[in-house]
């Protein structure tokens, strides 16, 4: 049979794979495999001054997995995202209510420095220090108490960050001799050095071009399986090819979080099919 | 830079490649249990059908989850847009194969009307067109696909004899009727599946090269 069937026995060690569906709060835990939580937010209620931002938000990320935020500017997003490394508390006037949980421990008692050491984070435009490439990826292993060999850390962050290869030869030249694309890989890798459990990224992407953009969505799935990766992103399509799970906001609501594959093909909430669809927004 | 969405693309490749063998080894053992009296075969085509079945409703899922998520476009978009079609028409082939092994069981409580000449002729032919079209697809290869266009006409003729043939029988002893019928209706079912082979075909030079060549007498300027 086998001659008389010669494709079969090429292909026939492919396995099925099962297709991703949604759940309530943590949707990425049914894909492939991811089955613990980094984080869980309850209850959520954010306030700058008098306007309340976020309105009770409860979602819980799963460890290894990409979660995208999506919505319209002033959706709260962003705000949802600097919460989980307590950046928020860098404005006046702010309020936060509910709990965030980093491994079960509630991210309010936990002294700021290590939180972010833990939950690491990058911006929307490349924030390189006025260093060398080698000092600003060393510097956060430097202040940490780094042991070991510190050329050796930094290698290590610029090949996860996908960098190594482009600046290797020029590793004591100026972070700003680089490209804009190079300089947010730069801040990644910079970010990965201390190794955080948590990575958030800002719409990252916004100020790179087209091939930028790709170079960094793969990086994502690089980092995957060491990091978990919070994004929040302009860019629906961006969250649709990158992310495990999607987060819709609206207004300072938590709309719709389901598995990614489950938000872009059967939305339960008619308001995300109107926002993936272009309708508004 | 390889994008993480090819890997997803080639284990789509796979799982096609994977069906398309189902449905050959389907089209191979009904037309043997036609031509063999051979119910058992039959009824292991019948009890394999849900695989096939199975198979399109899991490729659908990947087509639409690339559709929606990846932003596909030019050659990445027609791969996926010939994927779609071709999961149609290899799970056709696999309701054709099973249309066959039911007219096997059949025709297996007759006697034999006539030896069989044309009807293997026509089910290798047809075998191997879909082969063939597999394997274009694999090898992307435009000739061997125009190949399998070029074969069509070859089949037609042959159903078209074997109706002539089995006719005739039918008038000249109606005890016959009912086993030259089924017979007649294998042979149509054959057909079906060569030309299920050519759409296979057209798909893959459209994958390939992006040129449609479905209905040549369409000329697009005018629709």
């Amino acid at each position: 049979m086998s001659s008389a069937f010669p494709l079969m026995a090429k292909t026939g060690a492919v396995a099925a794979s099962s297709v991703s569906k949604s759940s309530a709060h943590n949707p990425a835990m049914t894909t492939s495999g991811a089955n613990t939580l980094r984080m869980k937010v309850t209850k959520l209620n954010f306030y700058y001054g008098k306007n309340h931002a976020l309105h009770n938000v409860s979602m819980d990320i799963a460890t290894n997995r990409v979660t995208a935020m999506i919505g319209p500017s002033g959706c709260g997003k962003s705000t949802l995202l600097r919460t989980l490394n307590r950046m928020h508390e860098t404005l006046r006037h702010t309020r936060l209510e509910g709990e965030i949980a980093l491994d079960g421990v509630n991210i309010l008692t936990l002294d700021v420095t290590k939180l972010r050491r833990m939950v690491g984070m990058v911006f929307q435009k490349p924030n390189p220090f006025p260093k060398s490439i080698y000092e600003n990826v060393a510097y956060g292993l430097r202040i940490n108490g780094h042991k070991g060999r510190l050329d050796d850390a930094v290698e290590k962050s610029l090949h996860r960050a996908a960098l190594w290869d482009e600046v290797k030869d020029k590793l004591h030249k100026s972070a700003y001799a680089l490209s804009g694309g190079q300089q947010q890989r730069l801040c990644i890798a910079r970010a990965l050095a201390v190794d955080p459990e948590v990575l958030l990224l800002d719409e990252p992407c916004s100020a790179l071009d087209p091939v930028n953009t790709a170079k960094i969505e793969e990086l994502l799935f690089e980092l995957k399986p060491t990091c978990t990766l919070v994004i929040v992103t302009h860019n629906m399509q961006q969250a649709a090819r990158v992310s495990d799970a999607t987060a819709f906001m609206l207004n300072g609501d938590l709309i719709e979080f389901a598995a990614t594959g489950h938000m872009f093909t059967k939305p339960s909430d008619p308001r995300t099919e109107a926002y993936i669809t272009g309708r508004f927004g | 830079m390889e994008r993480h969405f090819e890997r997803d693309l080639e284990e789509l490749k796979e799982r096609l490649l994977w069906m398309g063998s189902l449905a050959e080894r389907a089209v191979h053992q009904a037309v043997h249990s036609v031509l063999e009296a051979d119910e058992k075969l039959a009824q292991s085509v019948l009890k394999e059908e849900n695989a096939i079945n199975e198979l399109q409703i899991e490729i659908d899922d990947r087509v639409v989850q690339l559709l929606a998520l990846q932003q596909l476009m030019a050659a990445d978009l027609r791969f996926v847009l010939a994927i779609a079609r071709i999961n149609n028409d290899l799970e056709r082939i696999g309701d054709q194969a099973v249309n066959i092994a039911h007219s096997a069981t059949r025709i297996v409580r007759h006697p034999r009307v006539k030896p069989y000449v044309d009807l293997p002729r026509m089910g290798e032919l047809a075998e191997k067109m879909m082969r063939d079209s597999l394997d274009s697809l694999v090898r992307r290869d435009i000739e061997l696909a125009r190949s399998v266009l070029a074969r069509d006409d070859q089949v037609d003729q042959l159903r078209d004899q074997i109706f002539r043939e089995l006719l005739s029988y039918m008038m000249g002893d109606s005890s016959v009727v009912f086993p030259a019928f089924e017979l007649i209706l294998v042979a149509k079912n054959l057909e079906r599946i060569a030309d299920h082979a050519t759409n296979v075909a057209e798909d893959v030079i459209y994958m390939v090269a992006g040129s449609d060549v479905r209905h040549p007498a369409v000329d697009r300027n005018t629709v």
